[in-house]
């Protein structure tokens, strides 16, 4: 789970400056800052349980087992991408990996999450669907008729609220009238659980809970996990919404400095053992960069390929 | 003549409207302190308060729904949904409640909203984010539809659309926001349903939408040095839709051709080539044309996008093919 914290920071620190450089197109959401939720999230799956996953999506995406390679190339928008270039950040998907994709619509994951568990249901297949979601997307009605429905049926699917506070700049505190996001589920009678957002062994607890319950036939359960995002809602946002202190208070709660001095304290992790695992990443996103620099463009022609099957 | 941004002539419609008419609002997401996420609304929750600007949920159901519901019972909603992409997630909004209710209430109510929303490509924002979705809202009987191209027409035109007695749904072109145009300081109106010819031409007319307008101006400026002179044509308001106007350019002409950025299969051009059809068939001297994006979602890499929506050289090549 350390690895894979550091493994998506470490990416998301280079796509941000990729992007500055004007080397990718499109929008970026970074994930920097939430990385406990992601990677806590999918340490508790099977690699062939699902998820889906948002416009905040490639540490999802990292921890579910996505490789950088294509991950890069697909936000260069070249032709070995995940998606061939026609996806970009808000859409890569890997349903080889059980990831249902980023979705550019907020909300929009939700009904799709339960549709993936009554899928797994139906096929008796024991696959659990897990879905990424954030506080803004939980003010939609897909949130009420993705879960309402899924606890009905007590489908194997599993609601992961990242409660960062903001949906772009509109504060959960103006948004919406509770302050656990988790509250709701009581209105589907399913369990509604807050956890620590930056405390990856607390998600990686619930959601394997959860999990457990979810295979097992209990059906449903809401988990609101509450981080905070560091950087814009996306690249280029001026952040007016919110003060310099705010956000510096939060990376006072770093997800990963705070795991890395666990690690520390239990013997389980040293200096040297850190630096080899830096020193991995740091080759994996050359060689991703390298990967996404040297491929090719898609030819033109191949933007009409793909709408059918 | 001052010349100010497309988003700049609109933001003053807003302001002169919402001044003129206490009941007119603005809401949406992130249109407040935020100033909307292409800073359209910049500077007026500062000057008209957030009961007048009001910042959403995530909630365009909701924002045009309660918009249906305010209009209905005396106040003018300006809904802003910030990618007309998410119309869908409101679409029996639009498409059974703002589009039918007066209809279905035999005449007996108004409803005075105007839902501002982007369209188009150019941004590498991908399938979810680049669509022209116009055809879902002119197949709408009930709905008016405004596609400006130009900061005076957008100014113009909003203005008109806000003291409309109708749904009027208001597309602006996510990549015109920046281009500067003339628009008077003073006060006027552009009437819904009188297209512009932004260029008179006698060799063949292009009927261009939105940013294919500029870019029809520039392939007609090329074609010039080549000996065509090309008649550009804007309708600016698809629904109602300046039939005249169109047809008498293309009586003029003998060919037309029409441009869109939206994908062809289904989309507005058709209707105007069907009307040129019906109505000016005999004077036609070959097929009327379409030069539309490529019949597939917009994709995000920058070399699939340029191929799938029309460019420049696409409209030129166009016209030499029937001129
Ligand atoms: C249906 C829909 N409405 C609006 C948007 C524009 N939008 C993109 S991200 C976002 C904020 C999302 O907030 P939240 O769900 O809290 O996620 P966060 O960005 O905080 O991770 C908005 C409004 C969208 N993509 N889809």
């Amino acid at each position: 789970m350390y690895t894979t914290m550091l493994r998506i920071r470490r990416f998301e620190e280079k796509v941000v400056e990729l992007f500055a450089q004007g080397k990718i197109p499109g929008f970026v959401h970074s994930y920097i800052g939430e990385e406990a939720v992601a990677a806590g999230a999918c340490a508790a799956l099977e690699p062939t349980d699902y998820i889906t996953s948002t416009h905040r999506g490639h540490g999802h995406l990292i921890a579910k087992g996505g490789d950088l390679k294509y991950m890069m190339a697909e936000l260069y928008g070249k032709k070995t991408g995940y998606c061939k270039g026609k996806g970009g950040s808000m859409h890569i998907a890997d349903v080889d990996l059980g990831i249902l994709g980023a979705n550019g619509i907020v909300g929009a994951g939700i009904p799709i999450a339960t549709g993936a568990a009554l899928s797994s249901y139906l096929q008796k297949n024991g696959r659990v669907a897990l879905c990424f979601f954030s506080d803004g997307a939980s003010n939609r009605g897909t949130f009420h008729e993705g879960i309402n429905m899924a606890s009905i049926w007590k489908l194997p699917v599993v609601f992961l609220c990242e409660n960062n506070m903001y949906g772009i700049s509109m504060p959960q505190k103006r948004g919406m009238a509770i302050e656990d996001i988790a509250d709701r589920a009581s209105a589907y009678g399913i369990p509604g659980v807050v956890v620590d957002g930056n405390d990856v062994i607390a998600v990686y607890e619930a959601v394997k809970e959860a999990v457990k319950r979810a295979r097992s036939g209990g059906g449903p359960t809401l988990i609101e996990a509450k981080t905070a995002r560091w950087r814009g809602h996306f690249e280029g946002d001026p952040q007016i919404y919110r003060t310099p202190e705010e956000i510096e208070e939060w990376k006072k709660k770093c997800p990963i400095k705070r795991f890395e001095e666990k690690l520390l304290k239990m013997g389980v992790l040293n200096e040297e053992k850190i630096k080899e695992i830096e020193d991995m990443i740091a080759k994996e996103i050359d060689e991703a960069v390298k990967f996404a620099e040297e491929s090719p463009y898609p030819e033109p022609e191949e933007a009409l390929e793909d709408v059918y099957a | 003549m001052r010349e100010i941004t497309y988003a700049e002539a609109i933001r003053e419609a807003l302001r002169e409207e919402m001044k003129r008419d206490e009941r007119v609002y603005i809401i949406g997401e992130d249109v407040g302190r935020f100033g909307g996420c292409f800073g359209v609304t910049k500077g007026l929750w500062e000057e008209f308060g957030g009961e007048r600007v009001k910042d959403t949920p995530i909630s365009e159901t909701a924002i045009i729904g309660s918009s249906v519901g305010a209009a209905a019972t005396g106040m003018r909603p300006v809904p802003e949904i910030m990618f007309c992409d998410f119309m869908g997630v409101a679409m029996d909004e639009i498409t059974n409640q703002a589009a039918k209710m007066r209809y279905m209430f035999g005449g007996k109510v108004k409803l005075p909203m105007v839902v501002r929303t982007p369209v188009g490509g150019g941004l590498s924002a991908a399938a979810q984010h680049s669509q022209s979705l116009e055809a879902w809202f002119t197949h709408l009987p009930g709905l008016k539809v405004v596609m400006p191209s130009t900061p005076y027409d957008a100014k113009g035109l909003l203005k008109a659309a806000i003291r409309d007695d109708n749904p009027v749904i208001f597309l602006e072109h996510k990549m015109l926001y920046g281009v500067k145009g003339e628009v008077p300081e003073e006060e006027y109106i552009v009437p819904l349903g009188v297209a512009d010819v932004k260029r008179e031409g006698k060799d063949i007319t292009i009927i261009a939408t939105s940013m294919m307008v500029h870019k029809s101006l520039e392939a007609a400026k090329e074609l010039e040095k080549e000996g065509i002179s090309v008649e550009v044509i804007d309708p600016r308001t698809l629904y109602p839709l300046d039939e005249e106007k169109i047809l008498e350019s293309v009586k003029k002409t003998h060919r037309a051709i029409v441009v869109h950025e939206a994908v062809e299969r289904s989309g507005f051009g058709g209707e105007i080539v069907a009307i040129i059809m019906e109505k000016a068939f005999e004077y036609l001297d070959a097929p009327v044309k379409r030069v539309c994006a490529k019949n597939t979602p917009i994709p995000f890499s920058p070399p699939l996008e340029n191929f799938v929506i029309p460019q420049v050289s696409d409209i030129i090549k166009a016209v030499k093919e029937m001129v």
